[in-house]
């Protein structure tokens, strides 16, 4: 019991931290889904890595999807951005099944969403200012000084400006985040995936990155999904989480509730307890003899 | 398992990778030209500057060491030539199989060698970095179909180059050899170039020319699709880089004496 009681205390402390309005999950009920997952299942060869994943995000909400190494975090984002086609399920961005749009369609969509990776993704060939113009220069018609003056304001957003002309080898990892997150919304997107937007970065920028994204929200009205495993990050910006853990959803609950989970695995992921899973001996012996 | 058993399964797996490799390589041209011919109707155009740019990595960069590499097989060329053609007191019609044989195969084959050394491996090892990076992933996300803007530009700009190279090798040679002949057999550089000429019909510098193209083609396509099959991270990117440059050159060999057996009967 004096876990949970510390546990509220923690996140409303998080919380406060930043002065960013957070919506109320009334005001969240009744905006629309702008991003829906029904019964998605999907396996590598013989390997099942989701099982039946339901999900949805308001507009102007932010939801982090938690989970350990290997619960099956990115391969759901990959199949929330489209990199990955959903077999048995269903996956709706914007009120549009990605199974059933036409490749231009598709690419339609696309341009309304932005995606951070975990290691940036940035284009090595490319100053910092090059990869955020990326797409204003190959998906419109700009003028040449209206896509600079666009890249220098998504950089300034994310307080890279005057780091534009260097090299994204140049930049330290935060800043190679923020880059990254500079270029997932210069096209204004409606939805922002993030993956890992924490991981490997100390506590100080990792928190200022949590500002960032609130700041962001805030700021353009988007809808964030974030897939993480760093749990003050999570408590600090989500409204929502929902925790994976081998492939399966555990909880989504808002962040006030979620250390009030009846489910003892999500308990464990939150208190930071690793648990060893109990083996059957003959199983075990079966699978190291191979037999 | 037999010993047997495993060798036919492992040829089996072999034979299926290729053409599997094989169905790839000719679905991503398919898709290459198809962004070239509609994918300005499509609000996502190949960009000239993009392909400008290749052609000048793959052609205009290779230049000296085309020069170099040219000048010294039409001097080769030329040596051998009169030594074979000494044998019969014969050595005035040397221009005859220095023209031909440098117009008709040693330009194409040899600037393709080059080109899928130089450029076929970089395009390779830049695709293979792009996969593992997830750049590849960053275009697909963004809308930015990775065939239109990765793969079209490199296709056109060693189907323009590779010809272009070629012509540029034809020149070199035919001078280096010109001078050698000329100083050897003590007559006029003008003469070697007027006796070649003479022997030589555009068709056997269309068929030059439409090789080297189609190399090209092979090359580029070689080296996509090995780029973007990568595994295994800075290993996979060397592993993929050495595979392209051996199957690029097995692959212009082969083609080169199918297209040579096809054009000639």
């Amino acid at each position: 019991m004096q876990a949970e009681i510390d546990y509220a205390q923690h996140i409303a402390a998080l919380r406060a931290q930043s002065p960013a309005t957070r919506p109320t999950e009334a005001e969240l009920k009744v905006r629309s889904r702008v991003v829906e997952v029904d019964r998605l299942d999907f396996s590598f060869g013989p390997r099942q890595v989701l099982f039946d994943i339901s999900l949805d995000v308001r507009e102007g909400e932010i939801m982090v999807i938690m989970g350990g190494s290997g619960s099956g975090k990115t391969t759901l984002l990959r199949h929330l951005v489209g990199l990955m086609p959903p077999q048995p399920g269903k996956v709706k961005l914007l009120g549009k099944d990605l199974g059933s749009l036409k490749p231009a369609q598709l690419l339609d969509l696309k341009r309304k969403i932005g995606v951070a990776f975990q290691f940036g993704a940035l284009f090595s060939s490319m100053t910092v200012a090059e990869n955020v113009k990326l797409p204003l220069r190959e998906l419109t018609d700009l003028e040449e000084t209206t896509m600079d003056i666009m890249a220098n304001l998504k950089l300034e957003v994310v307080n890279l400006s005057g780091f534009g002309a260097l090299m994204p080898a140049a930049l330290s990892g935060g800043m190679v985040k923020r880059a990254s997150i500079a270029r997932a919304i210069v096209m204004d997107p409606r939805l922002l995936f993030l993956d890992e937007p924490s991981s490997g970065l100390d506590p100080v920028v990792s928190s200022a990155l949590d500002d960032l994204i609130l700041k962001l929200r805030e700021a353009m009205d988007i809808s964030v999904v974030v897939v993480s495993h760093d749990i003050d990050s999570a408590f600090k910006i989500a409204d929502r989480i929902t925790v994976l853990d081998q492939g399966h959803i555990l909880a989504i609950e808002r962040v006030e509730n979620i250390h009030n989970c009846g489910n003892e695995r999500v308990r464990n992921l939150l208190n930071r307890r690793s648990v060893e899973p109990e083996v059957d001996p003959a199983e075990y012996l079966a699978r190291l003899t191979g037999g | 398992m037999s010993v047997a058993i495993r060798a036919f399964e492992s040829i089996g797996r072999r034979s299926v990778g290729f053409f599997d490799q094989v169905g790839y390589g000719s679905t991503l041209f398919a898709e290459a030209l198809y962004w070239l011919a509609v994918g300005w109707r499509r609000r996502q155009p190949v960009r000239i500057h993009a392909v400008f740019h290749e052609m000048q990595q793959i052609g205009v960069a290779a230049l000296p060491i085309a020069t170099l590499l040219s000048g010294t097989i039409g001097l080769m060329l030329a040596i051998q030539s009169l030594y074979s053609l000494g044998l019969f007191g014969a050595e005035a019609y040397a221009y005859i199989g220095i023209a031909l044989s440098v117009v008709r195969e040693f330009s194409p084959l040899i600037m393709a060698i080059l080109v899928a050394g130089r450029s076929g491996s970089a395009i390779a090892a830049r695709l293979a970095t792009m996969t593992i990076n997830q750049e590849v992933d960053a275009l697909q996300v963004m809308g930015i179909n990775p065939v239109r803007y990765l793969v079209s530009p490199v296709v056109v700009a060693l189907a323009l180059m590779l010809p272009c190279l070629a012509m540029w090798a034809n020149l070199v040679s035919e001078l280096t050899a010109g001078l050698y002949v000329s100083a050897a057999l003590n007559s006029s550089l003008g003469a070697f170039v007027n006796d070649s000429l003479t022997v030589l019909k555009v068709g056997d510098v269309w068929h030059g020319i439409g090789k080297a193209g189609l190399f090209g083609v092979l090359i580029a396509l070689v080296a996509v699709v090995n780029g973007s099959s990568v595994s295994g991270g800075a290993e996979g990117v060397g592993r993929v880089t050495t595979w392209s440059v051996v199957q690029s050159i097995c692959m212009i060999v082969v083609a080169d004496m199918v297209f040579a057996y096809v054009a000639t009967r």
